[in-house]
């Protein structure tokens, strides 16, 4: 198949398309033919077929981030993850302490929730990521107070790539006796992951984005120390009372399979996908103007976040009408606002107006990412060609000391 | 953003053939050439509308340049075909409504051809400034 007869997929940070051999095992759980029976049946043989898949899974699950099986509780995706550990660990504390840290720049997924908490009477403290979107072990430091009972931190930003030092947080809050919960959406096949080194308590996880199928993820819940949960959803008492609800045994076992691969593949996809990205920077760099959202030294390959001066990433993301990307861009958005996350960083408005995110991944081809390149600097050239603003920049006009007519 | 069929062809046609598209710039220092630039980098879009007019009140020509989402660039051209011809008179009297409509703007995007009637109104009052005696 001719690759330009059809559109290139750089948008792998939003989801990724279901490996084939995760989709094989899925099919082998849903009809009649197969073990489609409802894993909380004790008393026969389907029920146990289920069961015996969604416990391989489990266990494949745990491997990659060095659990026991024992402390994976199955939830609908990540959203729901970091739902059920932030406001579950803050209900079941509240004796303790009613205060929260998280940074701003995480997922609304856990933004959101924090808020909720605010309306609940709890306290929550956002902490400002440094330049490249890293959350220092410092700032949360001195965010801590005695009545602090949940640290939130993301593993890789989302539209940054960026990377927190998960160890290092984990320690102090270990030593601190705060519960720490890591939503780690975005690093599940990317970066080694070890919730025991890293003294992680609770860990959001989703298959998703990690080429298993949406609407199925994993809570990591520590048993050594500990953590304990009040659950958001009742109702025949799964998952040890966690998440009750009839497991989608079909999704668990795509998760497990989808992890199993992540574990055997994840250096030698991460190897080849870190020479696409460099080859692409490359290519891009001989672009006036353009930045890098985040840093080259701190940040996973698989993500490239640029903002094009001078264009509008709206506009980019039309011109590269053939290639599936994602823009912080307010227009790209229901709410009219540019990106959060940029603006968290400090960067200004236009630029925050002016990003786009390419996300790489595991079925990305060298000549994907060569016709990308060269399709955005044929694009950026032309919208510059359009721009007022490029054409003051440059004249040399200082487009700060412009009076702008905002509306 | 699900955008109308007319909307993508304007802005496409513009980025391929700009020349053709009226993409450019006037001598904005000429007392026959008016220019309207309005919007805000930080708001996501800067639009900048220059007309040129004869001596009888008559749009000889009209060049534009516009920062922001392919809306905002398929309302500029969209504006720069309505006025091209036009008395100022006649200019005066497009409304964003009327781009909008022709474009089937989704609501969110309406703001895209306000902007183009302020650009347009903009070009006329900087227009008319020079020709009043000071």
């Amino acid at each position: 198949m001719n690759k330009t007869d059809k559109a290139i997929y750089f948008d792998y940070a939003s989801t990724t398309p279901v490996d084939p051999r995760v989709a094989n095992k899925m099919m082998e759980y849903l009809t009649s033919d197969g073990h489609f029976g409802n894993a909380a049946s004790r008393s026969h043989i389907f029920g146990w077929k289920a069961e015996e898949g969604i416990e391989k899974a489990r266990h494949q699950v745990a491997s990659l981030i060095n659990a026991d099986s024992r402390e994976i509780v199955w939830t609908s995706g990540a959203t729901e993850s970091d739902n059920l550990a932030i406001k579950g660990a803050a209900r079941f504390y509240k004796a303790k302490g009613n205060h929260i840290i998280t940074s701003k720049i995480e997922h609304k997924a856990v933004l959101d929730p924090c808020r909720q908490l605010e309306r609940e009477g709890f306290e929550v403290t956002y902490l400002d990521p440094d330049e490249n979107g890293i959350v220092s072990l410092e700032s949360i430091k001195n965010a801590v107070k005695d009545t602090t009972i949940l640290i939130s931190i993301m593993h890789i930003n989302n539209e940054l790539g960026s990377v927190n030092d998960i160890k290092s947080i984990g320690e102090y809050a270990r030593s601190r006796g705060i519960i720490f919960h890591v939503d780690a959406a975005q690093s599940t096949g990317k970066l080694k992951i070890d919730v025991k080194e890293m003294n992680v308590d609770l860990m959001s996880l989703t298959a998703g984005k990690t080429y298993g199928p949406k609407g199925v993820g994993a809570l990591y819940v520590s048993r050594k120390p500990r953590v304990r949960l009040e659950a958001l959803i009742h109702g025949g008492g799964h998952e040890r009372g966690f998440r009750s609800g009839t497991l989608p045994t079909h999704q668990i076992v795509g998760m497990g399979e989808a992890y199993k691969l992540a574990a055997e593949e994840m250096d030698q996809d991460n190897e080849r996908i870190a020479k696409l990205a460099k080859y692409f920077w490359n290519e891009l760099s001989e672009i006036e103007e353009i930045f890098l959202n985040g840093s080259h030294e701190n940040k996973v390959p698989n993500i490239t976040n640029i903002s094009f001066a001078y264009i509008e990433g709206e506009s980019l993301i039309m011109a590269l009408k053939d290639v599936a990307v994602s823009s912080g861009s307010a227009c790209t958005s229901a709410s009219l606002e540019p990106s959060y996350v940029l603006r968290a960083l400090g960067r200004p408005d236009e630029l925050a107006h002016s990003s786009i995110r390419f996300s790489f991944g595991r079925f990305t081809t060298e000549e994907e990412v060569k016709i990308v390149a060269k399709i955005a600097k044929k694009a950026v050239q032309q919208l510059r060609e359009l721009s007022p603003l490029w054409d003051m920049y440059k004249d040399g006009v200082d487009l700060e000391k412009v009076e702008w007519a905002p509306h | 953003m699900a955008y109308s069929r007319k909307v993508i062809k304007k802005f496409e046609d513009t980025l391929k053939n700009p020349a053709a598209h009226s993409v450019g710039r006037l001598d904005a220092s000429s007392k026959n050439v008016g220019t309207g630039m309005v919007g805000a980098p930080a708001c996501g879009d800067v639009m900048r509308l220059q007309i040129e007019v004869s001596e009888a009140g008559l749009i000889t020509d009209c060049k534009f340049k516009t920062y922001g989402c392919g809306s905002a660039i398929a309302s500029s051209q969209q504006m720069i075909e309505m006025l091209k011809g036009k008395t100022l008179e006649e200019a005066k009297k497009i409304k964003d409504k009327d781009i909008a409509k022709v474009l089937e703007l989704p609501p969110i995007k309406i703001h895209c051809s306000v902007l183009a009637e302020d650009s347009i109104k903009k070009a006329i009052e900087d227009y008319e400034s020079k020709k009043t005696p000071a």
